[in-house]
């Protein structure tokens, strides 16, 4: 009896593993479909879809800023339209008053926005759960008020207009397409090096904080250091975002950056799926189009619908589409495979 | 000298509209642990209905009786049918719950009033009093907010329900073995948080006038006013409000530009969770692991 078990664990074991290594092929194959549809894409679409892509790509960064902070590490952030300002800013005063080429702006805002998260991320570590929450929201609601009042730097009320950059002579490719290259590649890198850091140690690290931090310091996790620098790339990503976002809408004004933004971002990661990677671009997906179409019903309609989506997701999906999503499909991927040598192995089933 | 008693007298009565929505907050982090960021857009949205009953031609005071029982029949149903469900759901879920209510109050007010500004009555003569220091409005709203207090106090201190509200708040488990229906409380809490949220977006109106954003600003200064207080302390929350009122009106007059008010909330919540993040009154957090 025992030894039949044993067999059949065997069995069961080998062909779970060519299993999983189909399902490793199946979904390399799907992120290179993905990525050429993505690269053909704008030479099928007119400029303002080009122009929509571009953004929901832009917010994908953003929320995957916001994903590592709040979804992997817990610290709960109602303020990251603020950091996405300041990204957006430091791009715009770096090409309008000092003549900084366009490509160069984005190391600064990267390091304005990473060194400003950890300046926030230090006091953030005594703020435990809902009291992020409120500091965070509070920065929020404060960040236009800002921006209008340090009016020499920022242009005020007004905001700053750009001109869009300019592409690379000899690509044939006009501003819109060459941004929208520009933002898949930035979006392909922040997803690579989102997923090197969450997949390894440090990333059990951050999650290992988020779910017990006192068994995670009694283990030699450095919390402090783990959080503010979960803080600092958090804020690093979505910095980046704003200065893409001021180059592609080639305008930045204080309005743009209300809470509403701040609580766009939340209610992306909570579609998407706020622990998650590929998440992020579902997010991106929805605060880009969501509210365009809401906008036709009523002025109202955007909020009310970002409301219900939160209650809705928070019941019935609190992983949002890919937390769901992806385990589901994933067994799915393994069915197929273990059906696949299942037929090969004469029908028989371990 | 004068304009500094005048600024403080006023800060006092802007105090204290805080310090009600400020209780407001501490009574329902007292009772389930949420810090409610949907308050604000309650109360907006209670001053709305008692807008339409003062249009309506009620007599003021009736139609904010009405107001409150229907503000507290509505902070009862919030708490049965949204919160109840992620009772024990980690905290994001209760800030993004919390945030989504805020935002269908918010979009459901300006669908149905529109987003443009409404004149609100106010049921106190504006006559200046004590030498020009204070006006008859000031003292109404403080002498409202009191009087709240004292009816409260009276409600906690000397009922049953009261008593068993406490119980449930401080331990469910012992609370439940002792009979007493723990759930039914926190829904009253509820409740009654709606209610006195509601008397202030009712006192904060003639002030601000009403529309479906008046209350982001005071629900900013409100959390302010509880976390000094040492959030889920009644009364440092309504101590916390009314410190809160009086520098935010000092430092918008001496020290830093009106334009930055909303900066200024933002300093003190950062200062006082950094200095003092139990507040004046509250009790440590001490956990056991």
């Amino acid at each position: 009896m025992s030894k039949r078990f044993a067999v059949a664990a065997r069995e069961r074991f080998a062909i779970r593993g060519i299993a999983e290594l189909n399902a490793g092929a199946w979904r390399s194959l799907g992120v290179a479909v993905i990525i050429a549809a993505a690269a053909g894409l704008p030479f099928a679409s007119s400029n303002y879809h080009v122009f929509q892509l571009t953004m929901v790509m832009i917010y994908a960064i953003a929320l995957l800023g916001l994903n590592i902070l709040t979804g992997y590490n817990g610290q709960i952030s109602l303020g990251h339209g603020g950091f996405f300002a300041a990204g957006a800013y430091t791009a715009a005063i770096l090409m309008h008053r000092y003549g900084v080429p366009y490509w160069a702006t984005l190391p600064p805002a990267a390091l304005i926005c990473f060194v400003l998260g950890l300046v926030f991320g230090l006091p953030a570590l005594r703020f435990e759960g809902p009291y992020l929450a409120l500091v965070t929201l509070a920065m929020a609601v404060a960040t236009p008020q800002m921006l209008k009042y340090f009016d020499t730097w920022t242009g005020g009320q007004q905001g700053i207009t750009l001109v869009k950059p300019l592409p690379p002579a000899g690509l044939g490719i006009d501003r819109d397409r060459w941004l929208y290259f520009l933002t898949l590649a930035t979006l392909l890198l922040a997803i690579r090096v989102a997923a090197n850091m969450l997949h390894g140690r440090s990333g059990r690290a951050l999650v290992a904080i988020r779910d017990h931090p006192i068994a995670a310091a009694a283990m030699g996790i450095n919390t402090a250091r783990y959080k503010t620098l979960a803080f600092g790339t958090s804020t690093l990503f979505t910095g980046v975002a704003g200065a893409l976002s001021a180059m592609v809408i080639g305008f930045v004004a204080p309005e743009s950056f209300s809470l509403f933004l701040s609580i766009s971002f939340l209610v992306g990661s909570a579609v998407g799926g706020i622990a998650t990677i590929s998440g992020a671009i579902v997010g991106g997906f929805f605060i880009e189009f969501v509210p365009n179409f809401a906008n036709d019903i009523s002025d109202a309609a955007p909020w009310a619908i970002y409301g219900l989506a939160m209650l809705l997701f928070m019941y019935a999906m609190p992983r949002g589409v890919v937390g769901s999503l992806a385990p589901l499909l994933n067994r799915l991927l393994r069915y197929a495979a273990f059906e696949k040598t299942a037929k090969n192995s004469g029908g028989r089933l371990p | 000298m004068h304009e500094l008693l005048q600024q403080t007298f006023s800060g006092l009565a802007t105090g204290a509209i805080y310090a009600s929505l400020a209780l407001a907050l501490a009574m329902i982090y007292r009772a389930t642990d949420l810090v409610n960021f949907a308050q604000g857009e309650m109360a907006m949205f209670s001053t709305y209905i008692a807008w339409t009953l003062v249009n309506a031609g009620l007599p003021f005071w009736g139609a904010f009786l009405i107001t409150l029982a229907a503000s507290f029949v509505g902070g009862l149903a919030i708490e049965r049918i949204i919160i109840r469900p992620i009772e024990n759901a980690p905290i994001l879920a209760a800030v993004v719950v919390t945030i989504g209510l805020l935002l269908i109050f918010n979009a459901v007010a300006g669908w149905i009033y529109t987003y443009t500004l409404q004149e609100f009555p106010s049921p106190f003569p504006d006559r200046p009093v004590l030498g020009a220091l204070m006006t008859t409005r000031d003292l109404g709203v403080i002498a409202v907010t009191l009087i709240m207090l004292v009816l409260l106090f009276v409600f906690f201190r000397f009922t049953a329900t009261g008593l068993a509200m406490r119980a449930a708040a401080q331990n469910p488990q012992s609370a439940r073995l002792c009979g007493i229906h723990v759930n039914r409380m926190l829904a009253i809490g509820w409740g009654l948080a709606a209610a006195i949220g509601a008397t202030a977006g009712i006192m904060v109106a003639p002030i601000l006038f009403l529309d479906p954003n008046m209350m982001d600003g005071v629900l900013l200064y409100a959390f302010t006013g509880a976390l000094l207080g040492g959030i889920g302390s009644p009364v440092g929350a309504v101590v916390g409000g009314l410190i809160v009122g009086v520098t935010e009106n000092l430092v918008g007059t001496y020290l830093i530009p009106s334009q930055l008010k909303l900066t200024v909330a933002l300093m003190l919540i950062v200062l006082v969770l950094v200095f003092k993040p139990n507040g004046l009154f509250g009790a440590a957090i001490v956990r056991r692991v």
